[in-house]
């Protein structure tokens, strides 16, 4: 189980003088289910848009290890080349492709993995077809999976907010990672839904050996499905350890009780 | 709903009090300096009252009417239409009818109409070009005309200096027009929305002034004249060179809607609709910003390229005075006014905005008035155009779940 996937050193990010992030380390091991919480503005957001590529990171060392052990340092790379590296998220405020139907916010997170370029789609040669009944198929598929697939036609603003997220999530499938980052995948849900996301994610990662960081305020759900924890307050990473530890720790109670 | 009908009725007087106070000075104050004389019009001050009440009012009453729910049969004609068009022996139908019309066009009226419906075909060929940039891509573009200018001055001069013909002028035109849209699209990648707006705007006015001022070379506002028709084995007379550009024009338009349509639903023009919704989401799913900018303004350019060729060929005569704003502003209306993204929608936007201000000569001298009264009432009363975008309904065959 020690196969690191994700390893972030002394790792800070500076908004002007703000410290959004400070000096963090942080480690994410192949399969593992890990959980990132903090109150609100403690940074763990930044932290997963310096991951993906958005913002480039102000100090520090964020390194993929592919599936086949390769190392990259991606500091700074374009958010699209650390998803073809494996990396896929979700957002905390909602990120569809709004006038798209479901179906097609999915096919989108296909492109990566195809290859037909504007040639084959104007020719729409044998391959090509082939190519695109493959996108669809697979992307019903996903939809399926999580249970989405009587909106696969629908347009994505028209649907209901819980499965709006969990489109964010077969979106982000959709890319195959290796790594799945999800920003308060729970958000906005209602308490059936939120035990429906909870199974989903454990299926995720024990079907498709997806490894799992996500970031989330409800902590029924984060003490049910995390293995590990990080704990975030105010830039600085204030605890670590499985579930059971950081309910005990006293610095945790106070960042989110106060004194 | 008594207590709303008397606020509307407030903002409404208010708003005509504000326009008869702005226009006072100079709707009614008239000064006559030879004989030293100043004229008060009160009559016009009441005309503003009233026009601008009346005005006012039909503007809420529609606002209101608006968000009463006209939405639930926004866009159900064109379900309708996209029904019948599903069925292939009504298309086999429709598409043998329309070639037959198109076919005998010419034969049916005089040279005059021909010509003022190949201005109406090139102006769909432009719009369809600008709703890659617009419509799919989601780029705000005010300087499309530029590319156009590209690919009609592409012909003229390399007419004038090397004696080319029109027929290897037309690939030619295109290219470079894409090439030149991919030159363009570098220093803006990074822009979006008003500032690319305004950026573009400003290419699209250089490449009119580089032309005008470049006159060594371009022979400047004199013009280029006398570039050749389009031949076909042998010179042809004015009215067969004119129904012969006709169909060209209807065989280009035919070829545009194919490349496009087919375009649209392919891995590229899904990745240019994500980047319209969503950059940041469109990045994090693996798309490119970068390259598929650029193909977007490539794909858009290469069409006014083509279109400039055929306008040279067509008028015979070019100068910088046929690629102003007036003219990013005419396609970019035609995709507005029909629907973004919506092929059928951009070509009926096209033949209306070519077509309207041709046959109601009276109105032309308004254009710019009607267009800019279309840019502010289309987006807020049918944002999705005369004819919207009907997204594609995917079919997917019932795997069975259960096993
Ligand atoms: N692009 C930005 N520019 C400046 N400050 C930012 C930016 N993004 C986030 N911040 C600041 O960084 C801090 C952490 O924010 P965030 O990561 O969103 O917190 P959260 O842990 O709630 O997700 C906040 O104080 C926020 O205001
Ligand atoms: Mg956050």
């Amino acid at each position: 189980m020690s196969d690191t996937i994700l390893d972030i050193r002394n790792f800070s990010m500076i908004f002007g003088g703000l410290h959004a992030v400070n000096c963090v380390n942080i480690h994410i091991d192949k399969c593992e289910i890990v959980a990132l919480i903090g109150p609100n503005g403690a940074g763990k957001t930044t932290l997963f848009n310096c991951i993906t590529g958005l913002y480039t990171p102000t100090e520090g060392d964020i390194t993929v290890y592919n599936s086949n052990k390769k190392t990259v340092r991606i500091n700074g790379l374009n958010p699209n080349k650390i998803t073809e590296l494996g990396l896929a998220r979700t957002f905390q405020n909602i990120r569809l492709f709004n006038s798209m139907t479901a179906l097609e916010n999915v096919m989108i997170g296909c492109h990566t993995r195809l290859k037909a370029g504007i040639l084959g789609a104007i020719l729409r040669d044998g391959k090509t077809r082939a190519e695109e009944q493959g996108v669809i198929d697979t992307s019903m598929g996903i939809l399926k999976k999580l249970k989405l697939e009587r909106y696969a036609n629908e347009t994505a603003s028209n649907l209901p907010y819980g499965p709006q997220r969990l489109l964010e999530i077969a979106r982000a499938m959709a890319t195959e990672p290796q790594l799945l980052l999800l920003d308060e995948p729970a958000a906005g849900m209602n308490l059936a839904e939120t035990k429906r996301l909870d199974y989903i994610i454990s299926k995720i990662r024990d079907e498709e050996q997806i490894t799992i960081l996500l970031i989330e305020h409800d902590m029924n759900l984060v003490m049910s499905i995390a293995e590990r924890i990080y704990v975030l307050d105010y830039g600085e990473l204030i605890a670590e350890g499985t579930p059971a530890e950081i309910k005990a720790n006293p610095a945790v109670i106070k960042a989110y009780l106060g004194e | 709903m008594k207590a709303s009908f008397f606020k509307t009725l407030r903002t409404t007087l208010l708003n005509a009090l504000w326009m008869m106070l702005i226009t006072f000075p100079i709707m009614v104050i008239k000064v006559k300096p030879r004989e030293s004389l100043v004229s008060w019009r009160w009559m016009n001050l009441l005309w503003v009252g009233i026009g601008t009440f009346s005005l006012s009012w039909i503007w809420r009453y529609l606002l209101s009417r608006r968000d009463k729910g006209s939405k639930l049969n926004a866009g159900r004609g064109r379900e309708v239409l996209g029904l019948l068009w599903g069925k292939k022996k009504i298309r086999a139908v429709l598409l043998a009818a329309l070639t037959l019309l198109v076919i005998w066009f010419p034969w049916i009226v005089n040279l005059y109409q021909v010509g003022i419906i190949t201005s109406g075909l090139m102006f769909v060929i432009l719009g369809l070009g600008l709703n890659i940039v617009i419509g799919y891509g989601g780029l705000l573009h005010l300087g499309y005309a530029a590319f156009y200018a590209m690919g009609a001055y592409n012909y003229a001069l390399m007419y004038l200096y090397w004696g080319m013909q029109f027929w290897l002028a037309l690939p030619l035109g295109a290219v470079s027009g894409a090439l030149f849209g991919i030159l363009i699209g570098f220093p803006v990648l990074r822009l979006r929305g008003d500032y690319l707006a305004i950026v573009t705007l400003a290419f699209g006015e250089i490449m009119r002034l580089l032309l005008l001022n470049l006159s060594d070379f371009t022979k400047g506002a004199e013009g280029i004249a006398q570039i050749p028709r389009a031949a076909f084995i042998r010179a042809l007379s004015l009215q067969e060179a004119t129904n012969y550009l006709f169909y060209i024009c209807a065989v280009l338009v035919a070829f545009s809607i194919f490349i496009i349509r087919r375009l649209e639903n392919s891995r590229i023009g899904r990745a240019l609709e994500a980047m319209r919704e969503d950059e940041i989401a469109a990045q994090s799913m693996g798309i490119n910003l970068t390259r598929n900018k650029l193909i977007t303004f490539a794909l858009g350019a290469f069409w006014a390229g083509l279109a400039g060729v055929i306008l040279a060929a067509k008028t015979t005569y070019i100068n910088p005075g046929s690629f102003t704003l007036l003219e990013s502003v005419m396609i970019l209306v035609a995709v507005v006014l029909g629907g973004m993204g919506s092929i059928p929608g951009v070509i009926l936007g096209a033949l209306l905005v070519t077509l309207i201000p041709e046959y109601f000569r009276a109105l032309s001298d308004y254009r710019m008035l009607m267009f800019g009264v279309v840019l502010v009432i289309m987006p807020i009363f049918r944002p999705r155009g005369i004819i919207p975008k009907l997204r594609k309904h995917y079919t997917v065959k019932e795997v069975d779940c259960s096993s």
